[in-house]
């Protein structure tokens, strides 16, 4: 089958129940994306699936419709770049290993709601877990993300 | 040319204290340095921390880096007194090796309060200290990495900016007195800067300066400056690789069930049905269980799922109840541990007219589920094995790995890779020790196992199970008397065990945090019981800390709300150590204690002192119709010094939510010999939803430099317990709550 992930399309031959997630990780070596859990609890295989955010863990590979959005693509966004930069200057990560899929998280709430609440951040992000803790800063790092792109804007 | 690469110079109070019972040579006696055989032939290293060629500046990582920022923070310490510049040099984890012992990890194993700074105190730690340079263990854990690399990297990276000097003097004539070093390079009176890769030759026969003077905090331009961390912009596009990316040509994926029952064996399987499934090319046995090798992870689970296993029966009680039945069963004199603390006349006459309060309070097994489940990647040959993990404990993970395959330590090659969250979990080896068993089966193939989530669930060796059971009375306006006897399995021998060190003697852990309590209270007991026959338990943030401090502080709220007493006015009256003190009244200060909150709000405090650090911790809940919400917490703690204070605020945070999470809804439960938890849904700690501003203020009046990694969990669940019980009445003595209350 063939699957457009970050703007390239590859022909795989793999199961079509293997999820997305195994996928990428497995026979395409994007390792960007993680695995936690395999039943879409923690979030850390958060892609982007016609520019929505979807656990790809979740995902059969005979079941993706659109282009697929990994973490190592998500930077040429300007969304993407903003988070990015934001999870930098905010010193977000401890250990790291959810922050491939709260970066894609955020950026798709940002994209969806450029000016969110606290409340809108949590309901976004709810399903991410970070082990480590990271959440107040999380928190911080999307309010300053989309404070930059308003200023960009402007 | 000769490279002056084998003299380590000692640092520390270990070597001071040489003499005292292993003899001032062998102690002395340094370890070589590792990197001499890693080094190229026109560089130069001058201690095991450092290496210079032509091509640039190579800074070594000994420890572990689980999220808590040991790549950064060693170099940082290293590159102060060297003069590098931030993207001036590049870091390496150490390969395992004895002259990367501890120095910080035996300090706190000895039987002495923190704060206890006599001569008899200092020279036990010294010689427990000794004895941890003569194995050369090599150990990230007990928050030592800071203790263990403040003044060693420094005096390291000093001795190797005076040599590289006196090389510059050598290689221009120019006189040293004239030669100053900044942003990697040795400067001339001229201006003309000679950077460090361009005096690597010369360095490599030039006579090493040893006597060197650290540098006085005032001239610090990264030591408690926030630098921003190495690993983050990687950490942030998802660049950054852990052991479970890794990729070799020609690599196989693998995955492992043993059995539910920890470390029962396999009677037998049938894996036909798993050798159907596609893309798997063997099903092979491993110890205690089966293993799957696929082309990718997920058909090597697939495949471990299908086997049919005939599993042997716990060893241990199958079902919850009994665990806590055995507990219950301890407190008694053939199961004494040791007796922490006794101050006063414990066992002396009651006064009859003292209020007296009674209770038990229970900690549950928890499991640490980092967010990267276990995986080893290994490949073995002929002549030996290399491994790929993040571990803490690598010599012994090469120790057990070589065991298990008939193979000599020497003959494995072991690579550190940056970890994915720990908390614990990467000080165990069974996950090490089946990756090589099935590489073994599969020579000159490299093998990536990794355990899906579920089976790491079911696998985990959780924090201890404990109980406690505490007493006290009071005359009315002070605590008088205070008994806590703990009973728990004994977490130390338990690890010790695995290790292949059985550990005799009590067991520090069971008490941990609450024996050395700074309380002035007339008759104070502190006794631990151990309980054995329960399955194998490991070393969880904070240890034995996190459950002992959650029984005395919340305790100590019920004596202290019986006898109508402030709860940190009371904590900070009964305190006798000044800089503990201090911290107590930082949370005051902070979360504004005596402001009064509106009905339904509440604030509990509540204090421990574990690793050496003073932790005062202020919870702030509110009851919501939709149940508990905590807004605010407010955290002091002592280090003595913060090197980092970005990350030192980020790692409180992380480890506030960790302690507040697992206290709200985490456990693991036996049921039928299995854990009954197997995924993040049974088990979830803190959503961001529930996560409360988190207020950070790191203290530095402590007399020596800790860490901060595990300090702040144990005072977390006790102060949000005292918050609930302030905004509801509630009082809860057992965790998880969200048995007891809901949680917004």
């Amino acid at each position: 089958m063939d699957l457009q992930i970050n703007g390239q399309t590859h022909s795989v031959d793999v199961p079509e129940d293997m999820p997305l997630l195994w996928v990428l990780r497995d026979v395409l070596n994007l390792t960007g994306t993680k695995y936690g859990c395999g039943v879409a609890a923690c979030g850390a295989c958060t892609v982007w699936i016609d520019g929505i955010a979807t656990r790809s863990c979740q995902v059969p590979a005979a079941y993706v419709t659109g282009p697929v959005t990994t973490i190592e693509a998500l930077g040429q966004t300007p969304v993407g770049a903003a988070v990015q930069a934001a999870w930098i200057d905010k010193q977000v990560a401890q250990c790291g290993y959810c922050q491939s899929g709260q970066i894609m998280q955020a950026a798709d709430l940002l994209t969806a709601n450029p000016t969110p609440t606290d409340q809108d951040i949590d309901d976004a992000m709810g399903g991410n877990l970070c082990r480590c803790g990271t959440y107040v800063r999380i928190r911080a790092a999307i309010h300053a993300a989309a404070k930059a792109l308003s200023e960009d804007k402007g | 040319m000769s490279r002056l690469t084998r003299r380590i110079f000692l640092f520390g109070s270990a070597s001071i204290a040489g003499g005292v019972a292993f003899g001032a040579y062998k102690v002395a006696t340094p370890h070589p340095n590792p990197l001499v055989n890693a080094v190229r032939d026109d560089g130069v290293t001058f201690n095991p921390w450092i290496m210079i060629d032509p091509t640039g500046v190579t800074l070594i990582t000994a420890h572990t880096d689980v999220g808590q920022g040991v790549s950064s923070m060693e170099a940082l310490l290293l590159a102060e007194e060297l003069d590098l510049a931030q993207d001036g040099f590049e870091t390496r984890f150490a390969a395992p090796d004895a002259a990367y012992f501890n120095t910080a990890l035996a300090a706190e194993a000895v039987p002495f309060m923190p704060t206890d700074t006599s001569r008899t105190a200092e020279t036990m730690r010294a010689v427990a200290g000794a004895a941890v340079k003569l194995i050369g263990l090599q150990l990230t854990g007990g928050s030592s990495a800071v203790p263990d690399s403040f003044d060693k990297l420094r005096q390291a990276g000093a001795m190797a900016r005076e040599t590289l000097r006196a090389a510059a003097s050598n290689q221009t004539g120019v006189s040293v007195a004239d030669l100053r070093t900044e942003n990697g390079a040795v400067i001339l009176p001229d201006g003309t800067r000679i950077p460090y890769p361009d005096l690597a030759a010369t360095a490599a026969t030039t006579t090493p300066v040893n006597d060197v003077r650290l540098r006085d905090p005032s001239e610090w331009r990264l030591i408690g400056k926030p630098v921003p961390r190495r690993d983050i912009p990687a950490k942030s596009t998802g660049q950054q690789a852990y052991g479970i990316d890794l990729r070799l040509p020609g690599m196989r994926f693998a995955s492992v069930r043993l059995n539910p029952a920890k470390g029962g064996a396999l009677n037998g399987f049938d894996a036909t049905a798993a050798r159907g499934v596609n893309g798997v090319q063997s099903v092979v046995p491993v110890t205690g269980g089966i293993a799957a090798v696929a082309d990718t992870t997920w058909a090597a689970i697939q495949a471990v799922n299908a086997v049919d296993c005939d599993w042997a029966p716990a060893d241990y009680p199958p079902e919850q109840d009994a665990h806590w039945d055995a507990l219950s069963a301890s407190f008694t004199e053939d199961k004494l541990d040791k007796v922490w603390r006794e101050d006063g006349e414990v066992d002396g006459e009651w006064p009859h007219d003292a209020e007296v309060v009674e209770a038990e309070y229970r900690a549950p097994y928890v499991a640490h589920q980092p967010l990267e489940p276990l995986n080893a990647t290994a490949l073995v040959t002929e002549d030996g094995a290399e491994i790929w993990t993040a571990h803490q404990i690598p010599q012994f993970a090469v120790r057990l790995a070589a065991k298990a395959i008939g193979m000599e330590p020497d003959q494995i090659t072991f690579h550190q890779q940056f970890a994915g969250g720990s908390f614990g979990h990467r000080l165990e080896f069974e996950h090490v020790i089946r990756a090589v068993e099935i590489a073994n089966q599969m020579r000159g193939t490299p093998v990536q196992m990794t355990l899906s989530r579920e089976e790491d669930f079911t696998q985990d060796f959780p924090r201890q199970i404990s109980m406690g059971r505490m007493r006290a009375w009071s005359l009315g306006d002070r605590v008088d008397h205070l008994e806590i006897d703990i009973a728990s399995p004994s977490v130390t021998r338990s690890q010790m065990g695995r290790m292949g060190m059985p550990a005799a003697g009590p067991d520090l852990q069971i008490a941990a945090g609450v024996w050395n309590m700074p309380y002035d209270i007339g008759r104070l007991r502190v006794r631990g019981y151990e309980t054995r026959g329960l399955p194998p338990v490991s070393s969880w943030r904070s240890v034995g800390a996190s459950s002992a401090g959650f029984f005395a502080e919340g305790f100590m709220d019920e004596i202290l709300h019986v006898i109508a007493a402030d709860p940190i006015a009371a904590r900070i009256d009964m305190c006798k150590v000044d800089y503990h003190r201090k911290v107590l009244e930082a949370a005051a200060e902070m979360s504004d204690w005596t402001r009064p909150r509106p009905a339904g709000t509440g604030l509990g405090v509540a204090f421990v002192e574990s690793f050496g650090v003073p932790v005062a911790e202020v919870v702030e809940v509110t009851d919501t119709p939709d149940g508990i919400r905590i807004t605010n917490v407010w955290v002091a703690a002592d280090v003595g010094r913060v090197v980092d204070p970005v990350n030192f605020e980020n790692i409180v945070q992380g480890g506030v939510i960790w302690g507040l999470g697992h206290a709200m809804n985490s456990q693991i439960t036996y049921a039928g010999g299995a854990a009954e938890q197997v995924n993040f849904w049974d088990a979830e700690g803190m959503r961001i939803h529930q996560a409360p501003e988190i207020h950070v203020r790191g203290l530095e009046n402590a007399p020596k430099i800790r860490g901060i990694g595990e300090p702040p969990v144990p005072p977390a669940a006790p102060a949000l317990a005292n918050a609930i019980f302030a905004a509801t009445g509630q009082r809860l003595r057992e965790m998880p709550f969200d048995k007891f209350v809901t949680f917004a």
